[in-house]
């Protein structure tokens, strides 16, 4: 395969990926704040394929859960009803991508509940809850990202162009940021802004926050390339026809540092997840009732559900295939930079 | 030699002021401080609080403060503990030892490991046994250490056969000294694999990719062709050629040896930085929070320097470069 289709299969891979987590609602059973107090801690659904009796289903089915008579958290298949899965069904309502409310379901289990990855203490289903957590995660990644990316070519292509003391003085600064253990200066930042404020307000404090602090790196970066692309030959040229900065910049230098910003995004976008997640699983980012992928895992501190509902792991390993996507994209485009670079360096010769 | 080395000890004084600064720009920036809470309790007066403020001084402007501060940490207790009511150092330090215990080990390991595989992956390039550890350290890479801790923890939990959560076990002063290193050993186990699985990735690419570079060169050619056994040339011949990176990235692994294992800890409750500063920070413990940042950027700022001195000795041309001057 050449770089060209790997990078395509990649970014369609991620896409779809993406668009999984887009439209949750439809994909998710359950409304992710609906509680069913009738089920807490259920494990995982079973599905089963072969009946009791050896038949062989195309449908898969699963039985329902039942507590045991006299606990409050072990659960018994009732082995006498099997519930076949429906697709398309209507259920709880929801609005895909804020705009299009609608009711239809990927899948469910008409009256009796199905909860795949299981449920949380309130009875929530985990599967609906990851991938509507996985809304708000991602989206604290790439906006987060979007910021660091925009602060870094803002400050880099000033410092670049410029020269000169004020480039001297954004590089200190710069370097100040990168000094600074990261995760360290991520807690001190959000150590200093209000600590209980309301779900949407801690998302975008989380996001602004974590976009705050990355900035140092590709902002060397952009200056880097700026540094060099406003000595080329073409930049002089326009410069000597009267070109004003603004537009030296916008029409020939900025392009230059697309190529840098978007490895970087592929960088930075799976960093920026999970440093969504780290604060949340803290108690630091993005409370409850909304969920994220961070704060899914906090449960995990109570000693008592580590030990009784492995389950509760499971939302950890929802990010593996994204960070896989982003970490392969990230070489891929490393790859043809690189291989950009030489090309160009040799027909420049 | 000296100027180099004066260079580099102002850069990092200026980075550490810097720090400084911008910790307490931020704490400016806070709404609130640690006497808030204290508004909820009815025994606690109006004029209590104003009393407490003014004799922890968290009512006076921020330049004040930070005069104040600098003094402390000239005096080498770097503030007040608002919550412990002690000075801040010796606090930080308690916590700092656990820590340092844990990462000190874990970054050795990682070095052990890391260096060996790195040149023998290497040496077998786009072999299968390189290709199929070039896997492995992609999945250990993905997997983040949140992750990986809690799984860990969950696997523990579930099989019995590691303590969970702490540094030692009920009872532990009645240990005799075997027992007690045994006990802190095996609570060790857990922290320090997921450590070494986070960080070893990392380390084992960069010396990969360093030791591949330099078996390319010239001059290994020629030493392949004089004869010299495969082992002096990969230990003797390419490593030391590969060394710059390895030696940044080795000065990088000291200096987060305070802030890389803030996580894990947590996760782990290991009674390191991590847990106690995450509590200064619900707690709005000002100095506490403002003293583990300085530590940690401390520690990147030497770590930066060691890696600096560890180059001029090992590298001709930075000492020609800075002689030169």
């Amino acid at each position: 395969m050449s770089t060209r289709t790997r990078l395509l299969v990649c970014v369609a891979v991620l896409g779809a990926l993406h668009l999984c987590v887009a439209c949750a609602g439809f994909f998710a059973p359950y409304d992710p704040a609906a509680q069913d107090r009738e089920h807490p801690y259920a494990p995982p659904a079973r599905l089963h394929f072969v009946d009791a009796q050896g038949g062989l289903h195309l449908r898969p089915f699963f039985y329902a859960q039942m507590l045991r008579a006299g606990s409050f958290d072990i659960y018994e298949e009732d082995r006498t009803k099997a519930t076949p899965v429906t697709f398309f069904v209507s259920g709880a309502p929801y609005t895909v991508l804020g705009v299009l409310p609608l009711r239809t379901h990927l899948f469910g289990g008409g009256d009796t509940p199905v909860y795949l990855l299981g449920t949380d203490g309130y009875g929530r289903d985990q599967f609906s809850r990851v991938l509507f957590g996985g809304q708000v995660s991602l989206l604290a990644g790439l906006i987060g990202a979007g910021l660091t990316l925009s602060i870094g070519l803002c400050v880099g292509a000033a410092a670049g162009f410029w020269g000169g003391w004020k480039d001297e003085a954004l590089m200190r600064v710069a370097e100040l940021f990168l000094a600074l253990p990261w995760i360290y200066l991520l807690f001190a930042v959000r150590a200093f802004l209000p600590l209980a404020v309301p779900p949407l307000k801690a998302f975008l404090l989380v996001v602004a926050v974590i976009g705050a602090v990355g900035w140092a790196r590709p902002a060397r970066m952009v200056r880097g390339i700026v540094l060099s692309a406003k000595e080329r030959d073409f930049v002089r040229a326009a410069r000597g026809f009267g070109a004003p900065g603004g537009y030296l910049l916008r029409r020939h230098i900025l392009p230059e540092t697309a190529g840098v910003l978007l490895t970087q995004a592929a960088i930075l976008v799976p960093q920026f997840v999970l440093a969504e997640m780290t604060l949340s699983f803290l108690g630091l980012g993005v409370p409850e009732p909304m969920p994220s992928w961070g704060n899914l895992l906090a449960s995990l501190q109570h000693y008592n559900v580590l030990v009784s509902y492995w389950w509760m792991y499971l939302p950890a390993l929802a990010m593996v295939p994204f960070f896989l996507g982003y970490l392969a994209l990230a070489s891929l485009l490393q790859g043809s930079a690189v291989e950009y670079k030489i090309e160009g360096a040799s027909s420049g010769v | 030699m000296m100027r180099f080395l004066l260079r580099r000890l102002g850069h990092a004084a200026f980075l550490l002021i810097g720090v400084s600064v911008l910790a307490f720009f931020f704490s400016a920036l806070a709404p609130g401080n640690y006497f808030d809470e204290m508004r909820l309790n009815p025994q606690m007066s109006a004029e209590r609080l104003r009393a407490l403020r003014a004799e922890y001084q968290v009512d006076r402007p921020m330049a004040v403060r930070y005069i104040r501060w600098v003094g402390a940490v000239v005096h080498g207790n770097l503030g007040f503990s608002f919550a412990y009511n002690t000075p801040v150092a010796p606090l930080l330090w308690a916590r700092a030892r656990n820590t340092l215990l844990l990462t000190g080990t874990a970054t050795l390991l990682v070095w052990m490991l890391a260096l060996p595989l790195g040149v023998w992956s290497a040496e077998r390039l786009g072999r299968p046994a390189d290709v199929t550890l070039s896997w492995a350290t992609a999945v250990l890479l993905i997997v983040p250490d949140l992750a990986l801790s809690l799984g860990l923890l969950v696997l523990a939990v579930r099989s019995g056969w590691l303590p969970t959560g702490g540094m030692v076990s009920v009872g532990f002063e009645g240990f005799s000294a075997a027992h007690k290193l045994r006990d802190v050993a095996s609570h060790m186990v857990l922290p320090v694999t997921a450590l070494v699985a986070s960080a070893l990735p990392i380390s084992l690419r960069h010396v990969r990719a360093a030791v591949a570079e330099a078996l390319e060169a010239p001059f290994l050619r020629a030493a392949e062709g004089h004869g010299i056994s495969r082992r002096r040339l990969l230990y003797r011949y390419a490593l030391p050629a590969a060394a710059h990176p390895l030696i940044a990235l080795f000065g990088f692994s000291i200096g987060t040896l305070l802030s890389g294992s803030l996580l894990v800890e947590v996760v782990m409750s290991w009674p390191g930085l991590g847990p106690f500063l995450l509590e200064a920070i619900l707690a709005r413990d000002l100095y506490v929070v403002i003293g583990g940042v300085l530590l940690s950027t401390l520690f990147l700022v030497a770590g930066n320097f060691v890696a600096d001195l560890l180059l001029y000795w090992a590298d001709p041309r930075i000492r020609a470069e800075t002689t030169g001057r």
